[in-house]
């Protein structure tokens, strides 16, 4: 009664907390958590408390007998791992206890009960790990990446593995290109040794080579811009061989989709061309049909 | 007392310099006290090393034009490729070890095409809307490829399953804060298992392109630069996510080019313009990796054998040193 006076309500208990609502109370002895003067561990005398500890629960019991020992002043029993035994010795140790307490201790065991059940189950999931980035690092693999990915030129190392690819034939017969293959790889022997590549040159039999060969051994003297006009000439011929693939092969439509629109922008002219003639055929058959 | 031919300032503005200063050999900038007059004559000292810098350069570019064709060859300049440590196991290509234990490796089977690649790919828990739309695309690109959600399930659980329904590799995109940051692969039957870290995640439409999807035909791959142990057998990982045999008429490419021990992940499709030149056009996600643990067996974070380790302090001490 006294100390209630004295501390909890007027003046400054150490273990209150106030918020804007409530008063709670910190001390670890506390069966509420709210700071009142039927719960609160120092005003009563006497008083009971369930705890847990490592995953047993004890039930703290405070009498006035031992009020001058601090030591000995909480008394503790464990309590059994059975949920009703447990609330058996409750009450069997707190009989002849007020309602109150009586109450407020096997309400609060509940609780902690369920809640190291919770634990058990959410340990036997897995547990995300939190691992802590470094600023410090994340920083330096970031501009790290970036200056890999500026060296590295994904792009021309890309283009120079399909080219190579395409030069070790692994391609098979699906361009025309081989044959050029054939001849530059002989051109570039000429550059070097003029004496056997002759002997091979004479042996090439298609005309469509001998243009083509002319027209680049002409090429060889000139400047860039002459360069340019070779290359035109040489894929215009891909190209006519190109189309007679494409009125084979055109079938397959999701390909002729995927194709058309990825020409560059030299071999723009023809691929139109051919999508109108495409165009205009269809719905002529479907007017047929209808 | 030592401080040269120019006069030290009084003021904030200093002097102009003069055109020619000489320092007398033993005058070191750093034994001024003053430190406004200290940090002016640095100046100076750097403006002087500049122009005798640019000097040197003029003289030596003078006497390369003047020898015309005899001069010597330019020199290479240093790059953090040339430089780099060498690592002792790099892969000969000729290697015979190499070559013996390729044969008796996990991916044998693939590579003597016994078996075909299936692929599962899955997220870590509640994956949020771009790691969903990441992995969907990453299905698109490898073929025989199957998205699960992963709902609260072990992955200890999933590996068995795995197996019996005859996937032979598993992937686990993780995530963290709404973008994918980590790739989990783990090839089944019993093969090794690598985590990276990914980052950089481009899903297709922030990729400026003008194509389409990737059709169903299976792309060919490319490994770049893949050359030591290490490098080669994650080369290989890579290499059996994809069916052995190409379809050429798709004109599709998946790249994993590895650079400085980022491995850089392209889609691209191709058109060979002419003989020597050929366009490529990007479609498909695109994302970096970076190996950091790569491990024996199957997916195992406590009793694993790990093989490979990204131990930062070891490993990260050299510019010029890389792993992959």
């Amino acid at each position: 009664q006294v100390v209630w006076s004295m501390l909890g309500n007027r003046q400054f208990c150490s273990y209150k907390m106030t918020t804007k609502t409530q008063n709670f109370c910190r001390n670890e002895y506390n069966l509420t958590g709210l700071c009142n003067r039927s719960s609160c561990p120092l005003a009563n005398s006497q008083y009971a408390t369930v705890r847990e500890e490592k995953g047993r629960c004890y039930l703290y019991m405070k009498t006035i007998e031992r009020a001058a020992f601090p030591r000995r002043l909480w008394e503790r029993v464990l309590l059994s791992k059975n949920y009703e035994k447990a609330l058996e010795e409750i009450d069997e140790n707190l009989i002849y206890w007020p309602r109150f307490i009586r109450h407020k201790c096997k309400q609060r065991f509940t609780k902690i009960t369920q809640y190291l059940i919770r634990i058990r189950k959410l340990t036997l999931k897995r547990q995300r790990k939190l691992v802590p980035l470094r600023r410090k690092i994340e920083r330096r693999e970031n501009r790290r990446e970036e200056k890999a990915l500026i060296a590295a030129q994904l792009d021309n190392a890309i283009e120079k593995e399909l080219l190579e690819r395409l030069k070790q034939d692994t391609y098979g017969d699906i361009y025309n290109f081989p044959i050029h293959a054939f001849d530059k790889a002989l051109q570039q022997q000429d550059a070097e040794s003029e004496s056997e590549s002759d002997a091979e040159r004479e042996e090439d039999d298609d005309d469509d080579e001998d243009v083509d060969k002319r027209e680049f051994v002409e090429a060889e003297d000139s400047e860039l811009s002459d360069f340019e006009d070779m290359d035109k000439l040489e894929t215009s011929s891909e190209e006519e061989q190109e189309e007679e693939e494409e009125v084979e092969e055109k079938a397959s439509h999701s390909k002729s989709k995927g194709k058309t629109p990825l020409k560059g922008p030299a071999r723009r002219k023809r691929p139109y061309i051919e999508i109108e003639y495409e165009e205009e055929t269809e719905p002529s058959s479907k007017t047929k049909a209808a | 007392a030592g401080e040269g031919s120019g006069p030290g300032p009084s003021d904030g503005a200093g002097p102009p310099a003069p055109e020619r200063v000489l320092f007398p050999p033993t005058f070191s900038v750093s034994e001024i006290k003053n430190k406004q007059r200290r940090h002016f004559m640095f100046l100076r000292w750097k403006q002087q090393q500049r122009k005798e810098k640019l000097a040197l350069k003029k003289k030596r570019r003078k006497e390369r034009e003047a020898l015309g064709d005899k001069a010597p060859p330019k020199a290479i300049p240093k790059t953090i490729e040339n430089q780099r440590v060498y690592d002792e196991t790099t892969v000969d290509p000729n290697d015979e070890e190499v070559a013996f234990d390729e044969a008796t490796d996990e991916f044998a089977p693939y590579f003597n095409r016994q078996t075909v690649p299936k692929i599962l790919i899955t997220t870590s828990d509640r994956p949020r809307g771009r790691t969903v739309r990441f992995c969907e695309q990453l299905a698109t690109v490898i073929p025989n490829s199957h998205v699960f959600y992963r709902r609260g399930l072990a992955l200890k659980r999933i590996i068995p399953q795995c197996i019996a329904r005859d996937f032979t590799d598993l992937i686990v995109i993780n995530e963290d804060r709404k973008i994918p940051n980590g790739l989990v692969l783990s090839h089944l039957p019993d093969g090794p298992t690598a985590h990276f870290r990914m980052s950089s995640v481009r899903l297709r439409k922030e990729i400026k392109r003008k194509g389409k999807e990737p059709t169903e035909h299976v792309p060919e791959v490319i490994l770049n630069n893949f050359t030591t142990r290490l490098g080669h057998s994650i080369g290989r990982m890579f290499a059996a996510l994809f069916p052995h045999d190409p379809q050429f008429i798709g004109r599709q490419v998946a790249t994993f080019h590895n650079q400085r021990d980022y491995i850089f992940f392209r889609f691209h499709r191709y058109i060979f313009k002419s003989e020597k030149k050929v366009g490529i056009q990007e479609l498909g996600p695109r994302f970096t990796l970076k190996l950091r643990s790569l491990q024996k067996g199957t997916f195992d974070s406590k009793f694993g054998e790990y093989e490979w380790i990204h131990k930062r302090r070891e490993m990260d001490t050299s510019r010029r040193k890389f792993h992959l």
